[in-house]
Order: structure tokens, then C-alpha cells, then sequence
């Protein structure tokens, strides 16, 4: 049955929930890095080793550490262990450090590690969050390693430093430089999308599919990047912030309007705001919305384990 | 003659760290917010003026922790735990701040404070400043540019997706591809700003 679960987690993480062709998650090193598939590789190696043993140690103290402060101390856990990555990288592998640069303790803000400790590691047992961590990590290292391949290939005509292309191809220098990524993303979200609609008019279920950083954020770690905040076609996701802009945006009398549809439309979510005067506060109903979103994901996933665990 | 050399020395610093090296367009920080927040280009602006608040404010007291604390103590191998608590803790203290004291500013700011905490170009430029090794007035303007180049970023792309918002676009390109597309391109523009220096 152990075996079972591991392995679900490593299919998991690799391609049913692949943090970057399907969530979508932790795209400023995905663009940043990937200017060669061996700089991608290192990046998702460094990301996965922060992952899984982040993720193990959150999942042992995830009943010590109370839920309100759950978040800086997740931001405690996952600097430390960038920082001892960060000087393993420096003693043993220097080349691959200056490459990776500033974007080595940047991967504290990845989304992906933030997002798996919030709706994984923080309500499951440890070798399971530890797998669900190396699951993630390869994946993102897999997407990285491609999408590092795909643009040197393109860029340079080579594919780890050997090269592929024919003699006689001119190099499109602008894909290893900012500009490819970008166009390089593009691509890959368009297919992304395509391939989401043709499953939805086949009738499956492409919810969890995301479309780019700004549409997946209750499983991201970062609260900053969102469309959701501000896009009016995709209202209640976070009616507190959609409520504040729309009373900072929108004329007085629209605004009373605009509140009585709220509240028409979630009463209780309402109460809320209105009693949440401050921002501070606001932010912590974000999160908490937020959480509820996240442990109602999680909530089958545990329940899940937990009649593993009876077979067991 | 000194001041004169180091004021066109930060001349050149402002102008390299926000057009030249844009932090979006050439660094790939802060994209959430740049993709996310860049619909409108009223938001867009709001988004901006708080970034540039919290980076330059950011910087400072990054940069005073590092030089009075964490160098005498010898522990500057914390600094990415460090500045990461610190600027989740600044961007708090600042909103408190802000709504006792400048309400006016608070209500300009206040909805997109608590957004950029994890905004990753804050601590980047914190790390930035560490490892080019600027003292603290450097590494504020740094700051300050780098926030200057964010906002002119965000600002322009917004202006364009407002442009498109009605256009004909092919079905899986809608959304988010089209506007990774935009941003390619004035990734290609602004490269141009590297004849500069």
C-alpha cells in the first residue's frame, strides 16, 4: 500500500499536477533560468532538494505550529533550507551558482514551495508530503530542463552544450536572450489552452488545470499575483479585494450597488467584509478564505491516506 | 569634483537599473503582479506607486540591517531568512503607519500594500544590493530605479491591454498568452535602451 501512495505522488507531481505545464505555478524562474537545459536542470534539482525536505519537516511540525502564524513559520522553514543550499551550491558546484545567481534564494518566493506546504505538507503525514516534494521538484526540474532545451536548441543549435543543429543553421540568438521566454511561455500556455478546450468539449474536468500564474493562486504562495483580485469577470473568488477596488474604483452610488450584490450573492462573506474595516484584516479574511479553499482541496486527499492507512 | 563624479555615478545607476536592466523585462521579477494587476492602467498606477514605496523603503532598512547587524555579528550567510521577515514585517508596520498617520496615502496604497509582501522583486533587490556590494545610500537609489523601472513596465502594458481588450484574437491565445506575447515585445524594446550606457 506504501509503495502505492509513493508512487501516486511521484505521478503526481510529474505529470497529473505538473507545477508548470499544468498548474502553472513559479514561472519568474521558469523564465529566468532557462537560457540553457543544464542551467534548467540545476534550478529544478536546487528547487526539488528545498521542496521535498521542506515539505517533510512542515508535515512533522504541522501539529506544533499553530495555524495563525502557519505562514511566516513556513517562511522560516523554507529560507533555511535555501540558505544551506545555497552554500552547499557555493563550496561544491561555484560555475553553477554564478549562473543561477540571485535566483538561488529567490526560490523562498517560488510560488510551488509555499502553495505545496499550504495544501499538502501542512495537513498530511511526512513521507508522503517528502514524496509529494520530490514529486513536485521533478517535474518542475522536467518542464525547466525542456523548456532550457527547447530555447538553447533554438537559440544557440545546441542541447546541453553539444551540438545538434546542422552546420548551415543561423542561430535566433533572441530566444536565449528576455524576449524568447516570453515568447516561449506564450507558446506554451496557447497549447496549454488548446488542449484544455478540446478535453472540456470531450466532458472532462479541467478545474485544476491552471492558465498562467494569475489565474491558480489559491494554490500559490504568493498573494501578490493575482487576476482574480482585480478581474470583474471572475467575481466571489476573493470578495474582500474585489470589494475594496470596486469601492476605490467605482462612484459612490455605484458603490452601494455594487455592495448590496455582494452581499445579495454571499451574505456571509459579506458580514465579513464589512466588519473588516482594515486592510490587515482583510488580508487575513484573504487567507482565510484562502485556507478554507485549500483544505476543502486537501480535505480528499487526507481522507484518501486515511483509509490507507486503516488497509494498512 | 568627488560629489560631481559620484552624483553622474547614480545618474548612471538610476537610468541602468530602470530602463537598461528593467526588473521585469530583462530580470523576470515581480511578473505575477505584472501580469496579474495590469488590466487597468489606474491599478496598473496604484500598483506601481506602492512598489516603488515599499522597494525604496524595502532597501533602506535592508540595507541598514545588513551593514549594523549582520556584518559585526558576523552572520551575513542569514541574510535571505533576514530580509525576507523583514520585509514581511515592514510591509505590515508601513500599512499601520500609513492608516494612523497619512490617511490620504493609505487610501492610494492600501488595497495593493499587502499585496506586494511576496512580491519577489523586493527581496531581489535586497539580495541585488547585497551582492553588488552597494553601501546603503547606492543601494536605496537602486532601489528606488529598479521600483521607477517596474511602474513605467506596468504602466505601458496595461495602456496596451487596453488597446486590445476588444481585439480579434485566435481562441487559445486569449488570456494570457497574448498578453506573454506583449511583454516579449516590449522585452525587444526595451533591449534597445541597452545603448544607452
Amino acid at each position: 500500500m506504501k509503495e502505492k501512495r509513493v508512487a501516486e505522488r511521484l505521478f503526481n507531481g510529474l505529470i497529473k499536477e505538473n507545477p508548470t505545464f499544468v498548474l502553472m505555478l513559479g514561472m519568474c524562474p521558469t523564465l529566468a533560468v532557462t537560457t540553457s537545459a543544464m542551467n534548467g536542470l540545476g534550478m529544478g534539482l536546487t528547487t526539488t532538494v528545498v521542496l521535498a525536505l521542506s515539505n517533510l519537516i512542515i508535515s512533522l511540525l504541522r501539529k506544533f505550529i499553530p495555524n495563525r502564524v502557519r505562514i511566516p513559520a513556513f517562511i522560516v522553514i523554507v529560507a533555511s533550507f535555501v540558505t544551506m543550499v545555497q552554500l552547499l551550491l557555493e563550496a561544491y558546484l561555484p560555475a553553477l551558482n554564478t549562473a543561477l545567481g540571485v535566483y538561488i534564494p529567490l526560490i523562498v518566493v517560488n510560488c510551488i514551495i509555499l502553495g505545496r506546504a499550504e495544501s499538502f505538507a501542512y495537513h498530511n503525514p511526512p513521507l508522503p508530503s517528502l514524496f509529494d516534494g520530490i514529486g513536485m521538484g521533478l517535474g518542475f526540474s522536467v518542464a525547466l530542463t525542456l523548456i532550457g532545451a527547447v530555447r538553447e536548441l533554438l537559440g544557440v543549435g545546441e542541447v546541453f552544450g553539444y551540438r545538434v543543429m546542422p552546420q548551415g543553421y543561423t542561430p535566433i540568438n533572441i530566444f536565449v536572450l528576455a524576449p524568447g521566454a516570453f515568447f516561449v511561455l506564450a507558446a506554451l500556455v496557447a497549447i496549454q489552452n488548446f488542449i484544455k478546450k478540446k478535453a472540456a468539449a470531450k466532458g472532462k474536468d479541467v478545474s485544476k488545470v491552471g492558465s498562467g500564474c494569475s489565474e491558480d493562486c489559491t494554490n500559490c504562495g504568493e498573494k501578490g499575483c493575482s487576476k482574480r483580485f482585480y478581474d470583474a469577470d471572475a467575481p466571489g473568488k476573493n470578495p474582500v479585494i474585489n470589494e475594496a477596488v470596486a469601492i476605490k474604483t467605482v462612484e459612490p452610488e455605484k458603490t452601494a450597488e455594487a455592495e448590496k450584490t455582494a452581499e445579495a450573492e454571499k451574505t456571509a462573506e459579506a458580514e465579513i467584509t464589512a466588519e473588516a474595516e482594515s486592510t490587515a484584516e482583510a488580508k487575513k479574511t484573504a487567507e482565510a478564505d484562502n485556507t478554507a479553499v485549500v483544505e476543502s482541496e486537501a480535505a480528499p486527499i487526507e481522507e484518501e491516506i486515511k483509509e490507507d492507512d486503516k488497509n494498512e | 569634483m568627488n560629489n560631481i563624479s559620484s552624483i553622474r555615478d547614480l545618474f548612471i545607476l538610476l537610468v541602468g537599473s530602470s530602463l537598461v536592466s528593467n526588473v521585469v523585462l530583462s530580470q523576470f521579477l515581480g511578473l505575477c503582479p505584472f501580469l496579474g494587476v495590469s488590466k487597468k492602467i489606474k491599478t496598473a498606477a496604484g500598483m506601481g506607486a506602492a512598489v516603488i514605496f515599499v522597494i525604496t523603503l524595502a532597501s533602506a532598512v535592508a540595507g541598514v540591517i545588513y551593514k549594523f547587524i549582520l556584518v559585526p555579528f558576523n552572520i551575513t550567510y542569514l541574510q535571505t531568512i533576514v530580509f525576507i521577515l523583514v520585509i514581511a514585517a515592514l510591509v505590515q508596520f508601513v500599512e499601520m503607519f500609513l492608516k494612523k498617520v497619512i490617511p490620504s496615502l493609505y487610501e492610494a496604497l492600501g488595497v495593493y500594500l499587502p499585496l506586494i509582501t511576496t512580491n519577489c522583486a523586493v527581496l531581489g533587490v535586497a539580495l541585488t544590493n547585497v551582492q553588488k556590494e552597494y553601501g546603503i545610500g547606492t543601494g536605496v537609489v537602486n532601489g528606488f530605479a529598479t521600483a521607477l523601472g517596474f511602474t513605467i513596465a506596468i504602466v505601458i502594458l496595461a495602456g496596451i491591454r487596453e488597446k486590445m481588450e476588444y481585439n480579434d484574437i485566435p481562441e487559445s491565445f486569449k488570456g494570457m498568452p497574448s498578453v506573454l506575447l506583449t511583454a516579449g515585445l516590449m522585452a525587444i524594446a526595451f533591449c534597445g535602451f541597452s545603448g544607452l550606457l
